[in-house]
């Protein structure tokens, strides 16, 4: 726990002392070695005094006494829990009853009120000034490490490339049912995305660096407020920019290489709207998630621009039930954002984003969930109704029934981040089984067809 | 063999917080509580690096006393004690030097053997410091009433 940022004391203060059944006073004795003594007391909040029990170890008047009350409950077979403690410092005063003490400032910490892992967030400048002192205290310089596996895993965002392989792979299923399908030109499609997807990443984190948000955000998840690499210390903002310089390199030769082999203007201009959108989604001048945008954005680049470019390049042509299909996958991918960025809104108010749960209430921002979630599968069955999806795409609604659990959890757990992780964790399942029911509904109705019609699968 | 009084061992050995006192450049005391480990001579504590004003303390101010005095977090133990001493940080490697006391701080808080495996979650909670303390007197309360005299050794004592 961390050295106090004391502050004067307050009635909060005494009155969480009074929780306790005792304590432990400390002062520093002639010979520098502090001296300590437990002892009860009780404490008179009108006051602004502690009356002590006076101890066997006698209590100095002529120098500053701390007093601590803590607590845990122990747990057989883990440890403990239930760390809680209050910190006072003040003068010693002998009375005729007794001995008052007259605390002038305080600390404390209690995880139920500021979970450890916030509260650990909120210590990370103090973390960052211990290594700039280690280094030059040892000549070199220290830093904080992780394995290179998890340094690249964290740095990139890789787990969430889903958001990236369910709509390209749903473009060139579609296009597979259209009649085109060609390995080699999905495979090219598909590392081509997911490099642009790290590139938006990556620049999210160095934007969101610069402006302050990810630093001003002390609730992060493993969902939400960045890779925190940079914040950690774990990787330097200049190595995070040069990744995200090389990622999108990368996806844009890959793209190029694309339009060479299958040229076309929708390809083209696919291509360009995404690198557009990908870098301008936290970068100046456009910003476009600080100005409430950030869910759009998502839909478009991570639904309809994913689909229908693999879906160009298979077939040199767009197509309006490719871009039904990429509907339901732009709504569910726009609600990771959406559901993300509860935690964050604390934060990202303070950076000056603008995002919907910042400007919206609990109960606008849950209804609107389920709302969105609703009308993705209401598409679903319109676009089988209307013919524009195979029949077999009905197999995405066995998802359904998982949009009510969230938006209960959103509900329930709104104010709180930690519990909320669960909730985000299953929204992004949402959007990877839909995406993956859908993309089987599409496989399922290109098998039938080429059953059904004698055709050869391959 | 360490020479405290076998009541004090056995609280170092048992107890899940201690009340660690350093003193800061200012001269003033600040009392942390802390997990106390025990090796049977010299008592350690680790700190990461996300709480690690008290090691610049320690640094400048390496005299610290530390107290053992819920019984509750004693497991039932009924006495009490302090404990003065000179600590040292040991950190040579923030990554990996504090790892030597895994052993000793995973047998009073199991749990930190899961948190080990997700090290990759929190990671600067597992840059760390050690912090060696040798005794050097020993105060102690061995029915726990605090408001009498307490018991007292010094190791020049029990040298001589």
């Amino acid at each position: 726990m961390t050295a106090p940022a004391a502050v004067g004391v307050g009635r909060r203060h005494l009155e969480k002392l009074a929780t306790f059944p005792h304590a432990v006073a400390s002062w520093v004795g002639d010979n520098g070695y502090p001296v300590q003594t437990p002892l009860t007391f009780e404490v008179d909040a009108d006051a602004g005094t502690v009356r002590l029990d006076a101890p066997g170890v006698p209590l100095p008047e002529d120098r500053e006494v701390n007093i601590i009350a803590s607590h845990i409950r122990p747990q057989p077979g883990t440890g403990y829990d239930e760390r809680r403690y209050v910190s006072l410092w003040g003068r010693i005063e002998r009375r005729e009853r007794g001995v008052a003490f007259h605390p002038s400032r305080a600390w404390g910490w209690d995880e139920a009120e500021t979970p450890f892992f916030e509260y650990s967030e909120r210590t990370l400048p103090q973390a960052r000034r211990y290594f700039r002192a280690l280094s030059e205290e040892q000549g070199r310089e220290v830093r904080p490490r992780l394995s290179r596996l998890w340094t690249v895993l964290l740095t990139t965002r890789l787990p969430f490339l889903t958001a990236t392989i369910v709509p390209v792979l749903l473009g060139i299923a579609v296009a597979a049912y259209d009649g085109d399908f060609n390995f080699w030109l999905a495979l090219l499609t598909m590392i081509g995305a997911c490099a642009v997807h790290i590139g938006v990443n990556t620049t999210n984190d160095v934007f969101d660096a610069l402006s302050g948000a990810d630093e001003a955000n002390v609730n992060p998840t493993q969902f939400s407020g960045g890779s925190r690499v940079i914040q950690r210390g774990i990787v330097s903002l200049r190595t995070m920019a040069l990744v995200a310089a090389g990622a999108w390199l990368v996806g844009i030769i890959f793209g190029l290489l694309l339009f060479a082999m299958r040229p076309s203007a929708e390809l083209l201009v696919i291509g360009m709207a995404g690198v557009v959108l990908g870098v301008f989604y936290t970068a100046p001048p456009l910003k476009l998630v600080h100005r409430g945008l950030g869910e759009i954005v998502t839909a478009l680049g991570f639904g309809p621009l994913m689909v229908l470019g693999a879906y160009a390049v298979q077939r040199q042509a767009l197509s309006w039930d490719a871009f039904v299909a990429s509907v339901p996958v732009a709504i569910l991918v726009a609600l990771i954002l959406y559901v993300n960025e509860i935690p964050d809104r604390h934060s990202d108010a303070r950076a000056g984003k603008r995002t919907l749960p910042v400007r919206f209430s609990k109960r606008a921002i849950a209804t609107m969930f389920l709302c969105s979630a609703l009308a993705a599968f209401a598409t679903i069955v319109a676009g089988v109704v209307a013919g524009w999806l195979p029949l077999a795409a009905l197999v995405a609604l066995v998802a359904l029934p998982m949009v009510f659990g969230i938006h209960r959890g959103i509900r329930e757990h709104y104010d709180r981040p930690y519990e909320l992780m669960p909730v985000m964790g299953r929204n992004i399942q949402l959007h990877l089984v839909t995406g993956l029911l859908l993309f089987a509904g599409y496989v399922i109705a290109i098998t039938a067809d080429a059953v059904f019609s004698g055709a050869p699968l391959s | 063999m360490s020479w405290l009084p076998q009541p004090v061992q056995e609280l170092l050995e048992r107890a899940l917080v201690c009340e660690f006192t350093v003193v800061s450049p200012r001269g003033r005391p600040v009392t942390h509580p802390m997990l106390p480990l025990w090796d049977g001579e010299r008592i350690y504590m680790t700190s990461s690096v996300l709480f690690s004003r008290k090691l610049e303390h320690i640094k400048q101010h390496p005299q610290v006393a530390l107290s053992i005095s819920d019984p509750v977090a004693a497991g039932g133990l009924t006495a009490r004690c302090s404990i003065q001493g000179d600590a040292r940080v040991i950190e040579d490697d923030p990554h990996v030097t504090w790892e030597r006391i895994i052993p000793l701080w995973i047998a009073k808080e199991p749990a930190v053997e899961a948190f080990l495996n997700a090290r990759y979650a929190l990671p600067l909670f597992f840059e760390r410091s050690l912090i060696e303390i040798t005794p050097r007197r020993v105060a102690w309360w061995p029915d726990g009433d605090a408001t009498r005299e307490p018991s007292v050794l010094r190791v020049e004592e029990v040298a001589a």
